[in-house]
């Protein structure tokens, strides 16, 4: 199939080897009224791919919020986009680009960065700011502790395969934002060995525009021509969402090379700049990026959506290479192109502006009546579809769904506490040193997260990345989350975790979560036991978005993340947009000063704190950070989750930011108390801190448990009453459990008993270093 | 008074130069084209940081050619202020108008963080406002910005005090702690001969505000100011 030539007589067989099937195949004859040629056989076979066609999960989809206030537009054009103010409009939307950057690490996230990035540029917004949700298999070998279940052992040549997969994908994302010229301004970067041969690669990027100069893909105006702007197009991406990324890998995954495209952040930038300025001349009508499926897509979807037809001449397309069929140039998936639609007679303006910026333009058709895409070589027809068929009415799957076998475990399967008493120290330190846990600074001080200078906080500063609007006195905050070891356990908690950890980490830098966007990575959909997660995971983001009033207004969905019929964890990841109303109001991490008090914020009120009725603590803390790290169990369940609880816990988070009574705030999340703690001591840049906690179960549930709805503030003296008022209003329980110290000592008492005292800095060390260490790359 | 911000394609700092000038210390300043064969009467010319032309043949290499560089250098011959900002450092070097090279960071990979430089000398329209020995708290983010020099050429830039910056710890020590990318001499920004020509690795317009964690970066753009205004008042 490497070469098609028109001559080719398309059969069923050929048309099995696009992956399209036989039912599929006679729906195409039905739409053609006839056999469809090669080259319309490839166009189809892109459009009603699993990645572009959304088959397997539009039904489900479905049930996902998707309405809001303040939501300008929902799922369906190149990303969503909210109101933010001032006349001003935030578009942002996550994107995987899981399997190229398995076949080719740096590439693969390269593309990936740029493709989301001009997404957000296509709807006339200026991206101010990119994070990525990275997760890979793990970095160091199995140790001796039993692994969890006997189900996944890291070999030392596996790990350093996922630690050369790390290395190719950070400089990869590094590279494309760092020269495109927009911040990469935190994401998040976790480790499980499910990953090992199916990494993830999540990019999420968000721009601003004025609310009247959003541009849409919409292909209007009888006449008006279509031009072809950006990079020439050559071989290179042929299928590569097509076979890709709609299939799972198999040994000879590794051959699918050439599949992957190659990206250019010097063009990009340029495509930025001559996009952005060409709108403001008031003579581009509609404008579409040429991303997966190419020009394939872009024609077919903006003719579809606007109710029209698009004819186009393959012979004006700007080429890299000699002799390409129309089917490759079809199905190219060169990056950095845009194809847009002028108004008729002010095309030379818009050219005009691209040639300033030595960008090839070219005017390649326009657009017709009839809601035909006719596509032409040299005047010769070469493919003649209707494009709302095609774009828009391609198959749709309600596939079956079985839940998996039930894991039958035992009590002995569980994390097994540590005798009252015990020192936790040592464990403490090992679980700092832990890749999940570790700080990630090595990795993000590898992307330029100040271009811009609109980072109030970058990575790690503050729980959520935040990024000031210069026009207006607001700023906007934005975190990504997801625990695929906990969807993996029960995927409809582990998604409403994700949703509610996301909103309440945005919640901890001041802002009001209002948005949301979502990508879904998943297994096979023709595995049942893999569409009941799916379906599962769509129902737990769909409540928690709603009880957190965080309305979904875009993402992607990606299937097939295995490799040789094993699965990924199921991995919803979750971004949340949120609104500060003072960019002076941010909350950072980082402890203050001397002598400040720590109160425990806990949205489950006094009544329903705790344990839910038949929940055991040591089958909930099987799940934890601290569970793998220490003992290398993975069982149990996700702590349960009160969507209520988390929703005051956020309205109480940001009323404290508003009436400026806390010095810093964090949520516990991942290792709980204790690593929260001592993060908020890292990043102080030498202070410390004493604290005493109680607890119903044990010191090790107490400090490592990681039940959500719960953060930690720091308060100044004069204010501690203000604080413990606010919670009181907004039914958050909160309990003095602490105080800031200067000396150096991180102490933690459990019942009056100290269970953790170390030497800050000795701790700092660990956290801060682990990661470079176990990655022997340098 | 005017600054000048040339835009080559490729640079994505000019903006940051430009609201750092315009909204932050108030004076006047415009963007520059890269094909422009003039400089629109500016009285500073600041050459920003990025990735000009995509630096894929060599950092500023192929920026030095542009239209706008031989303005840019009559200009500099006649006495005008020229500042390069990490891109910019690194296209005057390609061009001859600061000597020494750029190599990759010796760690062979990007980084971007806050660092300590200390003012090595009061005496050039950059740095005149500042105190002798006054550390800067600015961020640097660059793949290559591990200068380099022959010994004579060191020795000449020590002789003429033409070392401006260098990389320092928090509190002043000159023991390699503070160098983040291996330059020869801990140098991150040095001075021609007639002190007119400027070039720094870190980023002083992304340090004008303390909202951004430092405004330590303004005392160089303060400095060109105060120079300017000098040199009005001499003339006048």
């Amino acid at each position: 199939m490497a070469t098609a030539q028109t001559e080719i007589k398309v059969t069923p067989e050929i048309a099995a080897e696009h992956g399209v099937t036989r039912e599929e195949y006679a729906r195409i004859q039905q739409i053609l009224e006839r056999d469809p040629n090669i080259t319309e056989l490839g166009i189809f076979s892109v459009m009603w791919s699993e990645h572009c066609s959304y088959k397997s999960s539009k039904v489900h989809l479905k049930r996902l919020p998707t309405r809001g206030k303040l939501v300008v537009q929902g799922p369906g054009e190149n990303a969503g986009v909210v109101d933010i103010g001032d006349g001003l409009v935030a578009a942002f939307k996550i994107e995987s680009h899981n399997h190229p950057s398995y076949v080719e690490p740096f590439q693969g996230a390269t593309t990936g960065v740029g493709g989301i990035l001009r997404d957000i540029f296509t709807m006339g917004a200026r991206p101010i700011a990119v994070m990525d949700s990275l997760r890979f298999g793990e970095i160091q070998k199995s140790g001796e502790r039993r692994v969890a279940r006997g189900e996944y052992k890291t070999t030392e040549e596996e790990a350093a395969k996922n630690r050369r997969i790390l290395d190719g994908v950070i400089r990869g994302v590094g590279s494309y934002g760092n020269c495109f010229g927009v911040p990469t301004v935190g994401g998040e970067v976790a480790f499980e060995p499910c990953y090992a041969q199916n990494p993830l690669v999540n990019a999420l990027a968000l721009g601003i525009a004025r609310k009247e100069e959003i541009f849409l893909a919409k292909a209007k105006g009888v006449g008006n021509p279509v031009i072809y702007v950006g990079a020439k197009t050559g071989r290179d991406g042929i299928h590569g969402a097509s076979l890709l990324a709609s299939a799972e890998f198999t040994e000879e995954s590794q051959q699918k090379r050439p599949n992957v495209q190659v990206g250019d952040p010097f063009m990009e930038k340029l495509l930025l700049e001559a996009c952005l300025e060409a709108m403001k001349t008031g003579a581009v009508v509609a404008i579409q990026d040429m991303g997966a499926a190419g020009l394939t897509c872009s024609t077919c979807e903006m003719a579809s959506r606007g109710g029209t037809g698009i004819e186009i001449d393959l012979a004006k397309v700007p080429q890299r290479e000699t002799g390409m069929s129309p089917y490759e140039i079809m199905l190219s998936e060169s990056q950095e192109r845009m194809l847009l639609v002028a108004d008729k007679g002010r095309e030379g303006e818009v050219l005009a502006v691209f040639k300033k910026w030595g960008l090839d333009a070219m005017v390649v058709g326009d657009v017709t009546e009839g809601g035909m895409l006719v596509v032409k070589d040299h005047g010769k027809v070469a493919a003649k579809i209707p494009a709302h068929p095609l774009a828009e009415e391609g198959p749709v799957y309600n596939r079956p769904i079985a839940q998996a076998a039930p894991r039958n475990e035992r009590e002995k399967d569980w994390f097994q506490f540590a005798p009252e008493g015990t020192d936790l120290t040592a464990n403490f330190t090992k679980l700092l040193a832990s890749p999940t846990i570790a700080s990630k600074h090595w990795i993000t001080e590898q992307y330029d997260s100040m271009v811009r200078t609109n980072t109030l906080a970058g990575p790690g500063a503050s729980d959520a990345a935040v990024v000031r609007v210069k026009e207006t006195k607001r700023a906007l905050a934005l975190a990504t989350d997801g625990n695929g070891r906990w969807c993996y356990l029960n995927p409809k908690v582990g998604a409403m975790h994700a949703v509610a950890e996301a909103a309440r980490n945005v919640a901890a830098s001041g802002a009001r979560p209002i948005a949301a966007t979502n990508c879904l990575n998943f297994g096979s959909p023709e595995k049942p036991e893999v569409m009941w997660q799916f379906s599962q995971a769509i129902d737990g983001v769909g409540e928690a978005c709603v009880a957190l009033g965080a309305p979904i207004t875009g993402g992607n969905v990606s299937f097939y993340n295995e490799t040789l019929g094993k699965s990924i964890y199921p991995t919803p990841v979750i971004g949340i947009l949120g609104i500060l109303e003072h960019a002076d109001d941010v909350l950072k991490v980082a402890f203050r000063q001397e002598g400040d008090t720590i109160v425990l914020l806990d949205g489950a009120s006094a009544a329903d704190a705790g344990l839910k009725p038949g929940a055991t603590p040591a089958r909930e803390f099987s799940s934890s950070e601290y569970s793998k790290a220490i003992a290398g169990i993975v069982a149990g369940e996700p702590p349960a989750i009160d969507l209520a609880a988390e929703k005051r816990l956020i309205d109480c988070l940001v009323a404290l930011a508003e009436a400026r009574t806390v010095q810093s705030a964090h949520d516990l999340s991942d290792g709980g108390l204790a690593v929260a703690v001592a993060e908020s001591c890292f990043a102080s840049g030498g202070l410390s801190a004493r604290i005493s906690v109680d607890g119903d179960v044990n010191a090790e549930d107490a400090l490592f448990g990681e039940r959500g709805a719960r953060a930690m503030v720091s308060v100044s003296q004069g204010n501690v009453a203000a604080v413990l008022e606010t919670a009181r209003q907004y039914g958050v329980g909160a309990r003095e459990i602490g105080k800031v110290t200067r000396d150096n000592a991180l102490r933690i008492e459990y019942k009056g008993c100290a269970v953790i005292t170390a030497e800050v800095p000795t701790l700092q060390d660990t956290w801060a270093n682990s990661l470079e260490r176990n990655l022997k790359l340098s | 008074m005017k600054f000048g911000v040339v835009v080559f394609p490729g640079s994505n700092c000019d903006h940051d130069a430009f609201h750092a000038i315009g909204h932050v210390l108030k004076k006047p300043v415009e963007f520059i084209w890269h094909q422009s064969q003039e400089l629109h009467q500016c009285d500073a010319i600041i050459l920003p940081g990025g990735f000009s032309y995509g630096d894929y043949l060599r950092t500023g290499a192929i920026a030095r050619f542009s239209p706008v560089m031989q303005a840019v250098e009559q200009f500099a011959n006649k006495g005008g202020l020229v500042l390069g900002i990490c891109n910019g450092f690194q296209i005057l070097l390609e061009a001859g108008l600061l000597p020494g090279a750029m190599m990759r960071n010796s760690g062979l990979r990007f980084i971007c963080k806050h660092v300590h430089i200390r003012v090595e000398d009061t005496h050039s329209p950059f740095t005149c406002a500042a105190k002798a020995g006054q550390i800067l708290t600015i961020p640097i983010a660059h793949s290559d910005g591990n200068y380099t020099c022959d010994d004579k050429t060191l020795a000449a830039l020590e002789k003429n005090h033409q070392i401006l910056f260098r990389y320092t710890t928090a509190d002043g020590k000159d023991d390699n702690g503070g160098n983040p990318n291996g330059s020869t001499a801990n140098i991150a920004g040095i001075c021609n001969e007639r002190r007119n020509v400027a070039g720094l690795m870190p980023h002083p317009e992304r340090a004008v505000e303390q909202v951004l964690d430092s405004d330590d970066g303004q005392v160089i753009f303060r400095s060109m100011v105060e120079a300017l205004v000098g040199a009005a008042k001499a003339t006048a």
